[in-house]
């Protein structure tokens, strides 16, 4: 089972390769990858830089080529496509399928990896992309449960990454416009969602409020902490009562689970978080390194560490975490 | 106006029913359609596998009828497959031989690609003119356009368009905005969605979620999340310069044959798209949107259209 980390610059990078990534994803410096966040992510010289140190260290490097260019600007995905296969990354992570076409076309011998963004559930959906462009691996959104996760597995004809850790997307990944509706920019066009351009913190006599282009997205009393306003993470009212109504501010953490998903054939672990820290690279990568490795020497009395525990917890969103969708009650 | 360079009139299509209804109702909506100047209606349940108020053979009867009044019938799939008993439901739809379908995922392009025209449902992600034709070689004869793109977008595709595609926009209705595996229906009544009840029939529109300022902001239908604003695109329909062959209206549980008649009288000249949008504004409680069209924020009404 492989562990595949984010890296959003050179430290990050580096903090991945150092605890024990078996490979990590980066992107360009531009929408054509779903953290176009400012600051962040790769530009030529410091590709190569990447390159150079991973490859000293034996990681894979994955280039996120996964928004969705528009009629007007494909050649800027198409550049990118070419740019990573002239760098002689190990994969591409694509969503689109003009892009695809593009790359499998073009790039016959690039290993393409389908990205969570292509909204792959099934493995009807799986084989598409794998018939069609020769995608070797499938990211799979964080909405079915470990029973159908193995189901996909055993029916796909490529293997399965599932993501193991870090921000939870509730809603099917490629398919979400609460963004864009409330903003204009959303993760498929624009590579972001809730961009910081439109986040307005305000006070007022005893609350502090947080708002997305205007709309109110929480609202908590002084002395508590005020999350980042992802709608799906806001409170709201719904029949008279105020709440979560979507998701807590909470991640994605698969410890619990870890036997599971090797007993039934998943082949890689994604950590998410291209936006995060140096140290919140390192110490997820730390952790998950040390998880796995000691689940694959012996699942069958594997019991996740209550130091890693609580490394995890101290780094998730909410200081809490959640098996998401993998357990049907959550759902 | 479609690729091939013929002009013709827009058409309006009927989406499929987003919510829970019971059979009485869903049978009843369908004979107050028939008598509109609907052109095309799509049937099925797209949005949760549990909702079983027809069969297979109970859509198949609707589609018969609607048929045999003179409109084109589509067979659309769910949106979000997760269960293999829902891929095998798909390739019922997808293998009905007598309707076209609409694939609203890549599952059931894998089903039909190669074997039987299909329409190309809002939910593809089809973003640009090289995912369209790659579609299009493999059977695609419509496309529906993602919700959040713009006219801008449309008119660069029609650049590019291969000969004889129709494109359609999704015109009036409630966003669809999200999908998930959770429920939220089910969640706004404390049970999880293996344990829900069915709750989401007692919401034949939804459930309204609001800000904490009270401003009506989404709708919750079961595992899907809809804009609480209503998508109005009546002056696209009006203009001749929109680009789209179809019109796509959704179906609420009041008003739609009003709706469709407005559209149609718009269609034909006989009435003015802002007599009309004031019109639709007293058939809905919500404001009206349309701002994915104009490029801003979906949630905008941009005075071009004069949607408020």
């Amino acid at each position: 089972m492989e562990l595949v980390c984010p890296a959003g610059n050179l430290p990050s990078l580096k903090a991945a390769v150092d605890n024990g990534a078996d490979a990590v994803y980066i992107g360009f410096r531009d929408e054509t990858n779903a953290r176009h966040f400012a600051g962040l992510n790769f530009n030529d010289k410091q590709i190569e830089k990447c390159l150079d140190y991973a490859r000293s260290h034996g990681t894979k490097v994955y280039v996120a080529i996964n928004t969705y260019p528009q009629p007007g600007n494909i050649t800027k995905w198409e550049r990118a496509v070419d740019q990573a296969a002239e760098y002689g990354v190990d994969a591409l992570i694509l969503a689109d399928i003009g892009v695809m076409d593009y790359a499998a076309g073009k790039w016959p011998e690039l290993r393409l990896h389908l990205s969570v963004q292509a909204s792959a559930t099934t493995h009807e959906a799986v084989r598409f992309y794998a018939e069609q462009f020769g995608v070797q691996r499938a990211v799979i959104p964080r909405v079915l449960s470990v029973k159908q996760v193995e189901a996909l597995v055993s029916n796909s004809p490529i293997p399965i990454e599932v993501f193991g850790f870090g921000s939870l997307c509730v809603m099917v990944e490629g398919r979400c416009y609460l963004s864009s509706y409330v903003t204009g920019q959303g993760p498929n066009t624009f590579g972001a969602c809730s961009p910081a351009s439109f986040v307005r913190w305000s006070e007022t006599d005893s609350k502090l409020e947080t708002r997305l282009n205007g709309v109110l997205i929480d609202q908590v009393n002084k002395d508590e902490n005020a999350g980042y306003p992802t709608i799906c993470k806001g409170r709201f009212v719904v029949n008279g009562e105020t709440g979560y109504a979507i998701e807590e501010p909470t991640s994605l953490n698969t410890l619990p689970i870890l036997p599971e998903l090797l007993r039934i054939g998943v082949s890689a672990i994604k950590i998410e978080g291209r936006q995060r820290s140096p140290a919140y690279v390192a110490k997820v990568t730390g952790v998950l390194r040390a998880a796995i490795d000691a689940c694959m020497r012996d699942p069958e009395n594997f019991v996740p560490d209550e130091d890693w525990l609580s490394q995890l917890t101290s780094v998730s969103e909410g200081v809490q975490t959640t098996l998401g969708a993998y357990q049907r009650e959550w759902q | 106006m479609s690729a091939s360079g013929i002009t013709r009139p827009a058409r309006l299509s009927l989406g499929p029913i987003q919510y829970y209804w019971g059979k009485e109702k869903i049978i009843d909506f369908y004979r107050s359609v028939e008598t509109t100047p609907i052109d095309i209606v799509y049937l099925g349940e797209t949005v949760c596998s549990k909702r079983r108020s027809l069969r297979l053979k109970d859509w198949m009867e609707i589609a018969d009828q609607l048929q045999s009044v003179g409109k084109e019938v589509v067979l659309s799939t769910l949106a979000l497959l997760e269960a293999n008993s829902e891929l095998g439901h798909v390739r019922k739809l997808c293998a009905n031989g007598v309707f076209r379908v609409e694939a609203n995922d890549m599952s059931a392009v894998q089903m039909l690609a190669g074997k039987s025209d299909f329409i190309g449902g809002a939910s593809l992600n089809i973003y640009n003119s090289g995912t369209l034709r790659k579609l299009v070689d493999m059977g695609m004869t419509r496309w529906v356009m993602p919700v959040e793109l713009s006219q801008e977008v449309l008119t660069d595709f029609q650049q590019e368009m291969p000969a004889g595609i129709e494109s359609e926009v999704f015109s009036w209705g409630r966003i669809p905005i999200a999908y998930s595996a959770r429920c939220y229906t089910a969640r706004a009544h404390k049970v999880s969605k293996d344990a829900c009840g069915y709750c989401c029939i007692d919401y034949p529109d939804g459930l309204m979620l609001s800000t904490r300022e009270d401003e009506d902001f989404l709708v919750i239908n079961g595992i899907q999340t809809q804009s609480a604003k209503v998508h109005n695109l009546v002056h696209a329909l009006a203009s001749s310069t929109a680009g789209a062959d179809v019109f796509r209206l959704s179906p609420q549980s009041e008003h739609t044959p009003e709706v469709i008649s407005l559209f149609d009288k718009v269609r034909q000249g006989a009435l003015n798209a802002d007599e009309a949008t004031d019109k639709l504004k007293a058939l809905v409680s919500e404001d009206l949107c349309n701002g994915y069209w104009f490029n801003e924020a979906g949630m905008a009404s941009c005075s071009a259209a004069g949607a408020q």
